[in-house]
């Protein structure tokens, strides 16, 4: 019977359902609620205990860096922006493609995006905490941090508002708080279903608070739905200035390989290709080990390869143009830049960032690869390794070796670089296992309302022959 | 014995198609204390139960503008009257400069009032609601519609009312009973 949806000449017959193996509205509360209901698998507490072990690590070691101050990094003179830069810049554009998903591909009504957008937006809140961390402790002196924000002190002090170091720290705190806002918007209703199947006093009252009285009367719906869109509408603007402003912390510097124009857009091209690396690989994983086959499909994950060729091809795009300018311009510290990036000491960092982010996904124009689980596991995790060395060659490569030979170095990161970068992964898994272990990891409401029978227009033709009169 | 105190009656619908019919029927009927549940926003039903366009968008229209206007206000007085200091020769009022700052101001301000104006319009968060009463209505957030018409309408009377909810195609129609001692 549902062969046909909609017998409407203007609208399009999907060719791929969206959500497979026949799912009611009934199966979609109850798969995804009992993920969050179910007693806790043991597999959860060893991955959470390794998680949060890492985590720990990283905050003794932030210890030790403010007890014994910046010097037990590797950063020197001429390399002052060491693995704290990169691994910040690296963070803060996984956590684009969150935002990407939930507000860009919701402006643009792509119904694919709803068996994912919770994740997404969850690992874009969790990507963002641990970027934000490292702004916070490489200044230093971290007690002096707030002279950051505008608060009227004892000084008569203000900040610069014509530093690009300020315009960072408004636009990636305002970028986190408007996706934490956007995300628990997002989840009153799914915590509203997790309230109304509550067994327990704690869970009812956990959720009773949390869903705000939310009763799912349309009256709400109607100011909900325009609630959504407009942050929707304030995050996409978001998305693309987030990175940009960002990058021109670099475009700014004098620099050369850093004081270049092209560096917005590209770094925004690099923030959705890393971005969605990362929510395919959490998304297969998660998808594996729950059994969300029917709700995460094959399509979905084509649909983000796609995103992920279209962006690498974009970010090779970049790293040429940026090779042609630097010949172009004439200008022989430019020049000697990217000669040196290619085959000069960091060679190697600039061949692995080129084989994971351009060549690799050149293999997702092969429709069978595109949809091999296997291939875009080990395809996404490359990526990923591709756009931290990205960050790296920018920022180490360029400072290593400036104007002056006389002041050039090598820059070697020590083991408390490389531990608190490490430990960052065991914070964002740690608070990543404990979201998809308390709360809805896929946005129910939304997904109810992408199945064919959500449509009034579907119970009209098939059911009771009378629903194609409403609303005259 | 506790005296009860009927607060509405909700009737369940079995599916949004029946859901949108009878908001229709509602919309030309005289009630207007009444709300159609779901589990998830029904296209079309706006329309069908002759409600307005949520005034959030104009809220936050104009507070973004303020915003806007905030963060450049912040920006031109600290640094051109409360602490003007000179950084690479540039003016004090470097307007070209203050973009990136007072577009977040903006985008922050009006964001927090989508969410804010978004739950002051539905009056969340509340603790209870006579719906809520009813076990059946648990069902809402999983797979149930309901209709529910409220006592405070002026043309509220359980008998027609609940004949009439019968009338449109309601089901398992349930009085939404309080004690009185819990007020």
């Amino acid at each position: 019977m549902s062969g046909v949806i909609n017998t409407s000449d203007t609208m399009q017959v999907e060719k791929v359902p969206l959500i497979t193996g026949n799912q009611t509205f009934a199966t979609i509360t109850e798969k995804i609620s009992s993920i969050a209901e179910n007693k806790t698998p043991k597999m959860w507490f060893v991955l959470f205990g390794a998680a949060s072990s890492l985590a720990i690590m990283m905050f003794g070691l932030i210890g030790y860096l403010v007890w014994e101050g910046v010097g037990v990094w590797g950063v020197m003179i001429p390399v002052g922006c060491g693995l704290a830069i990169v691994n910040f810049e690296f963070w803060v554009v996984i956590g684009h493609a969150g935002t990407l998903i939930s507000a860009v591909l919701f402006l643009f009504r792509q119904k694919w995006r709803t068996s994912i957008n919770r994740f997404a937006e969850a690992m874009t809140l969790f990507a963002v905490i641990c970027a934000l961390i490292f702004p916070g402790i490489h200044v230093g002196r971290i007690w002096v941090a707030y002279f950051m924000a505008p608060v009227p002190n004892q000084m008569g002090m203000w900040p610069n508002f014509r530093s690009p170091l300020i315009w960072d720290f408004f636009a990636v705190g305002t970028y986190f708080t408007v996706s934490l806002m956007f995300w628990y918007v997002g989840l009153i209703p799914d915590l509203a279903s997790l309230r109304d199947r509550a067994k327990n006093r704690i869970r009812k009252i956990f959720f009773g608070i949390t869903s705000l009285g939310w009763r799912g009367g349309n009256r709400q719906w109607k100011h909900y739905e325009l609630a959504y869109l407009l942050l929707a509408g304030l995050s996409t603007p978001l998305v693309l200035s987030v990175h940009s402003v960002v990058s021109t912390d670099f475009a700014t510097a004098v620099i050369p390989g850093w004081h270049s124009t092209i560096f917005p857009p590209y770094f925004v091209a690099g923030a959705i290709i890393s971005g969605f690396a990362m929510v395919m690989t959490l998304a297969l994983v998660a998808r594996k080990i729950y059994g969300l086959e029917h709700i995460i499909t094959l399509r979905h994950l084509e649909n983000m390869n796609k995103i992920i060729l279209v962006t690498g091809m974009m970010v090779g795009y970049s790293y040429a143009m940026e090779f042609f300018i630097a010949w172009y311009s004439g200008n022989p510290y430019e020049k000697f830049t990217f000669i040196n990036r290619a085959f000069g000491p960091y060679a190697w960092a600039y061949w692995i960032m080129i084989s994971c982010n351009v060549i690799v996904p050149q293999i997702f124009w092969s429709k069978k690869l595109r949809t091999s689980i296997p291939v875009m596991f080990v395809a996404s995790i490359f990526v990923n390794i591709g756009m931290w060395f990205e960050r790296f060659v920018i920022v180490v490569s360029s400072l290593a070796n400036d104007f002056l030979p006389s002041s050039w170095d090598y820059y070697k990161p020590t083991f408390v670089d490389v531990g608190t970068f490490i430990g960052t992964f065991g914070l964002f898994f740690a608070l990543f296992l404990l979201f998809i272990r308390f709360l809805p990891i896929i946005a129910m409401s939304e997904v109810k309302g992408v199945l064919p029978q959500a449509d009034p227009h579907y119970h009209g033709h098939n059911g009771n022959g009378k629903g194609d009169n409403h609303g005259k | 014995m506790a005296n009860k105190k009927v607060e509405g009656i909700i009737a369940e619908f079995k599916n949004p198609a029946e859901l949108i019919h009878a908001a229709e029927k509602l919309r030309d009927s005289e009630y207007k204390k009444f709300d159609c549940h779901s589990p998830f926003p029904i296209h079309g039903m706006d329309r069908a139960m002759g409600e307005k366009r949520s005034p959030l968008g104009w809220i936050v229209g104009i507070v973004a503008f303020l915003g806007l206007g905030g963060g450049v206000l912040l920006e031109w007085w600290t640094s051109t009257i409360d602490y003007p200091l000179v950084i690479s020769g540039k003016p004090f009022f470097s307007y070209q400069a203050y973009g990136p700052v007072a577009f977040a101001v903006m985008v922050l301000s009006s964001s927090f009032i989508a969410l804010l104006g978004m739950l002051i319009l539905n009056k969340l968060p509340r603790l209870n609601h006579p719906v809520f009463n009813s076990d059946r209505f648990l069902k809402v957030s999983d797979d149930a519609f309901f209709v529910s018409i409220e006592s405070l309408d002026p043309h509220f009377d359980q008998v027609k009312t609940s004949d009439f909810l019968k009338s449109i195609g309601g089901q398992n129609i349930e009085l939404l009973e309080t004690d009185e001692e819990d007020k």
